[in-house]
């Protein structure tokens, strides 16, 4: 069965999905890294869904129609609140964004 | 196509749809909706403090119809039961957490009201949000689906991202909304991978089934589904804001309109409770021996955390943020319980903290005046002085919080320890103990600096600007202290509401 090397496929994109989070500075680059690991999410589900047989696979398959349209509206505020970021500071780097501290 | 071929395909087979069951989630969509619209179309501004008083009448609505499925679930004839093929289950405890939500819905309407006139944002917007963001921690307590939890805990995150930058002029409340979005969608982007673990080590993702086939089945490997387990755990340990998971909760709840602060503490912590013990105490009930060690360690970390960084602080909305992670230390010990007697105390803590905590961030939108910027524990000073009332009311919430008799924060934590010792939790009933000690060391501080503090800065605190006291928010006020202290003496009937909340688990029919 193929369905090992997409869980490691969707491993692969989680981790990079994941270092992308931590360590890019860019607020644009960490929207696009958490679209990864969402993506990753969806490789695993329907992987998962494969295996489950053709009844228990539309559970997988209809979740990942799911996950891409809300991923669809996270990035649509995630994308205006870097814009408000980018329109008071000139930058989107997450980095300088520290008033609070503590 | 041709009408022969299409007369060949059969029609997709749809659920049935209980109006009735998810009365409360269309009074509060309806009314959102009906509010941006009209605020829309409307020609003129509407009178003073419409929006509020139409957002508290849609969320009583919800709580009347709230009450109608109450009354059908404890029904002994009628019970609990599901709904729209499987995906919601309308029990006690969807019913507690519905009204639980829209309370803290009504409470947040009456304080964002002058809020939003003082600080120059009047408009509909973040009625429509706060009213929206209720609806999916609504949906995220009735949830029977994993999907379900995961739609419901979006439409509670995004409209609260939105929330939480609202103040455009504010460059902290911007900060606040930057860091809430990248760490909130980070930790949904975890509680996602868990589920598809989930799904597929169970090969289904409605809670019944889940609980069907952990029951009767023995798996060879389970690396998949503790690895899920513990992916759940980060996702769901976020938006209850518990240790190590808490990073982002003092610099949101700072940055934050003081307003929304008071609706994300009380609505989100509860919804996320909400999902944390349906999916782990109630569904995942087989596999105790595996979580509860996590659900300890989670739960010290937070007690310890919370109430020890809590004294450092000199900023009272960050004050009362490290509470807050100390608060769902406390509920956590009694979701370690894992017991009816633990969900109960747990639904009876979130209910009393819920209204303490509307009122204690309340009191700060007040204190804070113009610009929500004056926080630091100086503002405070004297405040006995000149507004002995305001004063008193924010002495009775912070004293509740503290744990003190004849608030209804005494007998919280003491349902959950007690819990937490019937399950021989010896040692997470005594950290619990200690760490409210030390947490009540913060609420005393605020409180001395209220009514003593006026002696040594007393110059300084005549050139502050008066606190002004809304009628909205005074209402607001009003109703979080009568709620802790009336619970706090005659407890029955919210003991009984918890008792009869313990979550069901039904399979889809």
């Amino acid at each position: 069965m193929l369905v090992n090397q997409f869980l490691v496929l969707g491993a692969v994109l989680f981790s990079i999905g994941v270092y992308g989070v931590l360590a890019r500075r860019n607020g644009v680059l960490v929207l696009m890294s958490i679209e990864l690991i969402l993506n990753a999410v969806n490789i695993n589900l329907v992987a998962l869904g494969a295996l489950q047989g053709a009844s228990g696979a539309v559970t997988g398959q209809v979740f990942a129609l799911f996950v891409i349209t809300i991923a669809a509206a996270e990035v649509g505020v995630g994308l205006a609140i870097v814009l408000l970021i980018y329109r008071n500071r000139a930058s989107v780097d997450l980095d300088e964004v520290d008033l609070m501290k503590g | 196509m041709t009408p022969a071929v299409i007369a060949q395909i059969e029609p997709i087979a749809t659920p049935e749809i209980e109006w009735f069951a998810v009365s409360p989630l269309l009074v509060l969509v309806g009314g959102a909706l009906v509010l941006l619209t009209a605020a829309a179309l409307a020609r003129s501004r509407p009178p003073r403090g419409f929006y509020a008083l139409f957002t508290v009448v849609t969320a009583a609505l919800a709580v009347a119809c709230s009450a109608l499925l109450w009354q059908r679930v404890t029904d002994p004839g009628r019970g609990p039961f599901t709904a729209i093929g499987g995906a919601i289950t309308i029990d006690g405890f969807s019913v507690f957490f519905a009204v639980t939500i829209t309370a803290a819905i009504a409470l947040g309407a009456l304080l964002a009201d002058d809020y939003l006139r003082r600080e120059g944002l009047d408009g509909p917007e973040l009625y429509v949000l706060m009213l929206l963001s209720g609806t999916g921690g609504v949906v995220m307590a009735m949830a029977n689906d994993l999907i379900v939890v995961f739609l419901g805990l979006e439409t509670l995150s995004i409209a609260l991202y939105v929330m939480a930058g609202l103040h455009l002029r504010r460059l902290e409340s911007q900060e606040s909304a930057i860091k809430y979005f990248v760490l909130g969608s980070f930790s949904s982007a975890f509680l996602l991978y868990g589920i598809a673990l989930v799904y597929g080590a169970t090969g289904s993702t409605n809670f019944g089934a889940i609980a069907g086939f952990l029951s009767g089945n023995v798996l060879a490997s389970n690396g998949l589904l503790l690895a899920g387990f513990a992916l759940l755990l980060v996702g769901l340990g976020f938006k209850v804001a518990a240790v190590p998971f808490h990073v982002w909760t003092p610099d949101v709840y700072q940055g934050a309109p003081t307003p929304v602060t008071a609706f994300m503490a009380s609505a989100s912590k509860a919804a996320g409770f909400a999902a944390l013990l349906r999916v782990f105490v109630s569904t995942f009930d087989v596999y105790r021996l595996d979580w509860r060690p996590l659900m300890w360690g989670l739960a010290v970390l937070s007690l310890l955390v919370g109430s020890f960084l809590a004294v450092v602080q000199s900023d009272v909305k960050r004050m009362l943020a490290y509470s807050s992670i100390s608060h769902a230390g406390f509920i956590l010990v009694g979701a370690e319980a894992a017991s009816d007697r633990g969900i109960a105390g747990a639904l009876f803590y979130l209910l009393a903290y819920t209204f303490m905590v509307v009122g204690s961030f309340g009191v700060a939108t007040l204190v804070g005046g113009r610009g929500d910027a004056d926080h630091g524990l100086s503002a405070y000073r004297g405040l006995s002085r000149r507004r002995p009332l305001l004063a008193l009311a924010f002495t009775v919430l912070l004293l509740a919080q503290a744990g003190v008799p004849l608030t209804s924060g005494f007998l919280a934590k003491f349902y959950v320890i007690g819990a937490a010792v019937e399950a021989d939790s010896y040692a997470l009933a005594l950290i619990a103990m200690l760490s409210a000690v030390v947490a009540a060391f913060v609420y005393l501080r605020i409180t001395v600096a209220m009514y003593m503090g006026d002696e040594t800065e007393g110059a300084e605190a005549v050139t502050r600007p008066a606190v002004r006291v809304p009628p909205g928010a005074a209402l607001a006020l009003g109703v979080a202290v009568a709620f802790t202290i009336v619970v706090g003496i005659l407890p029955s009937p919210v003991v009984d509401f918890a008792r009869d909340a313990v979550p069901v688990l039904l399979s889809a029919p």
